[in-house]
């Protein structure tokens, strides 16, 4: 089944994927020139290839499908993914994977500032780096940075955990770094596997809360 | 909620056709900016010591012919282009003896702006049909500003489109909201600096136009406007010779740039981009924030 943008809206193609996708019977999508909202409230087990660059939102709040987008994202992909697994062949930009619940979010190039904002239980990959105030308030599932952090990675964290390979800019407030444990190496090793990248997951830093924003402290003059 | 758009040729074979290339980026951001529409564009240098004055006419109808016989019996030698609500006045005066003139000779004309080689266009109303008021397609040039604008903070009038402009040949266009516009104009008004309008953006336009004129270049304007300006903003900013693009430190507003051989083209998003020659091939990024990206036209 193919939808061809340039003469189908995405409407068309949302409603069709909404309530009348067939299961495991592939998707392609070609001409998306940008355009919002593609693949977004997929409920099935189906894989959709998108042939290009997609803009806002592309496979938001997916579950089951395999979404997988040859070029650029623009803000938000994947954005509140339950399950399933959405990738990105090019760079992706602000809010990747923000507030989302479950699933795999694989970027391949670099993911823009905000990468993995309030994630509650998704693992994101990005082969690049990620910018500023990556993970920022993120409270459960793994971030796997191949490249650099920028500037606050995982600032205010809760049970997120964060891994870099390369350099980190800055930590925000209340993250730390954390010895490497076994179960550490396996998880991170898992996702690098999933994800079709060869770097060795000792190689990694963790990055996680250290929890003394957990509680109120009057004494600390707002001060962190 | 609005639309950038810029376009810089590096091969001068396409400059005749920088309207025609343009007008599918700009028309490409309506739901962006529905309600007003600008454009600014850099094409050939008035000649002599002359300077291009822009003029916006509204719903009032204007004797362009008379203006321009008039403003020639001001001034000397004058050309008059012009189309509509709309006029290219050409000849040797300075920005303030325009603007004092044209307050006396044609109060109910703006004076949209004043350059060497800058033309601009404002409006309210769809870009498509802006676009085809003003004959954008026809447009012949090195480099263009444009904007779609989705007014948040203040009024939908023609004087509140972008772009703003500040002395010869300096435009911008802006994405997002100042929180601290007021008191932008307030520190501004010390230094002699006159304001049209209470829109955000030309707060910010002027601020760098006016450190501009103190002697900074742009790099240096904008390091100042970073800890000046509070609020969101994607700018793209027109010169004589350059287009420019700066976004705030978070990056709250998007900006895509394709750049190739032929041109660099800027958008709030790749969708009004798609339709360029050769964007397939381009190298595509986002601006980082915080850094100022500038090209030349060669």
């Amino acid at each position: 089944m193919n939808f061809d943008l340039a003469r189908q809206s995405v409407r068309e193609l949302n409603a069709y994927l909404h309530a009348n996708v067939v299961p495991h019977d592939p998707i392609t999508v070609t001409s998306p020139n940008g355009a919002h909202n593609i693949a977004v409230g997929v409920n099935a087990p189906v894989s959709i290839e998108v042939a290009g660059h997609v803009g806002y939102y592309a496979g938001g709040m997916n579950q089951l499908a395999s979404i997988d987008i040859h070029g650029n994202a623009g803000p938000g992909v994947a954005e509140g993914m339950c399950s399933g697994e959405v990738r990105v062949r090019g760079f992706a930009s602000v809010a990747a994977g923000a507030a989302a619940h479950g699933g795999l979010l694989v970027i391949d190039g670099d993911a823009s500032l905000r990468c993995g904002i309030s994630m509650k239980g998704i693992d994101i990959v990005v082969g690049g780096s990620v910018g500023d105030y990556s993970a920022f308030m993120a409270q459960a599932g793994s971030l796997v940075v191949c490249g650099d952090a920028g500037d606050a990675l995982g600032d205010s964290l809760y049970e997120a955990v964060i891994y870099v390979r390369g350099s980190v800019a800055s930590l925000g407030a209340d993250a730390q770094e954390q010895p490497l444990t076994d179960a550490d190496v396996a998880h991170v090793g898992a996702l690098l596997h999933r994800a079709g990248l060869g770097h060795d997951p000792r190689t990694f830093r963790r990055i996680a809360s250290a929890r003394t924003l957990y509680h109120w402290n009057a004494d600390a003059e707002q001060e962190y | 909620m609005c639309g950038i758009v810029g376009l810089l040729l590096k091969k001068p074979s396409l400059r005749p056709a920088l309207g025609e290339l343009m007008l599918p980026m700009f028309v490409g951001m309506t739901e962006r900016g529905p309600d007003s529409g600008g454009l600014a564009v850099y094409g050939a240098p008035a000649t002599g010591d002359a300077r291009k004055f822009s003029l916006y006419a509204g719903d009032v109808a204007v004797d362009w012919e008379a203006l321009g016989a008039a403003a020639a019996e001001r001034f000397g030698r004058t050309s008059i282009e012009m189309n509509g609500n709309h006029a290219i006045l050409e000849v040797s005066a300075t920005h303030d003896a325009m603007a004092a003139w044209l307050e006396g000779a044609a109060p109910d004309v703006a004076l949209l702006s004043a350059g060497r080689a800058m033309d601009l266009y404002k409006d309210v109303g769809a870009p498509a049909a802006i676009a085809q008021r003003y004959g954008f397609a026809s447009l012949a040039g090195t480099h263009l500003v444009g904007h779609t604008r989705m007014a948040t903070e203040s009024a939908v009038t023609p004087a509140h489109a972008h772009p703003f402009t500040f002395g010869d040949d300096f435009c911008l266009v802006h994405n997002g909201s100042l929180s601290n516009p007021n008191n932008v104009r307030r520190e501004l008004e010390h230094h002699g600096v006159r304001f049209e309008t209470d829109n955000d953006t030309e707060a910010a336009c002027r601020f760098i136009g006016h450190r501009l004129n103190e002697g900074d270049d742009l790099a240096a304007a904008m390091q100042r406007a970073f800890s000046v300006l509070d609020g969101f903003y994607t700018l793209l900013i027109g010169t004589r010779d350059s287009l420019a693009i700066v976004r705030d430190p978070f990056a709250c507003k998007p900006a895509i740039v394709a750049e190739t051989d032929d041109y660099v083209a800027i958008s709030s998003e790749y969708r009004s981009l798609a339709d360029l020659p050769g964007v397939a091939s381009a190298r595509l990024f986002e601006p980082r924030p915080r850094q100022l990206y500038q090209w030349h036209v060669q």
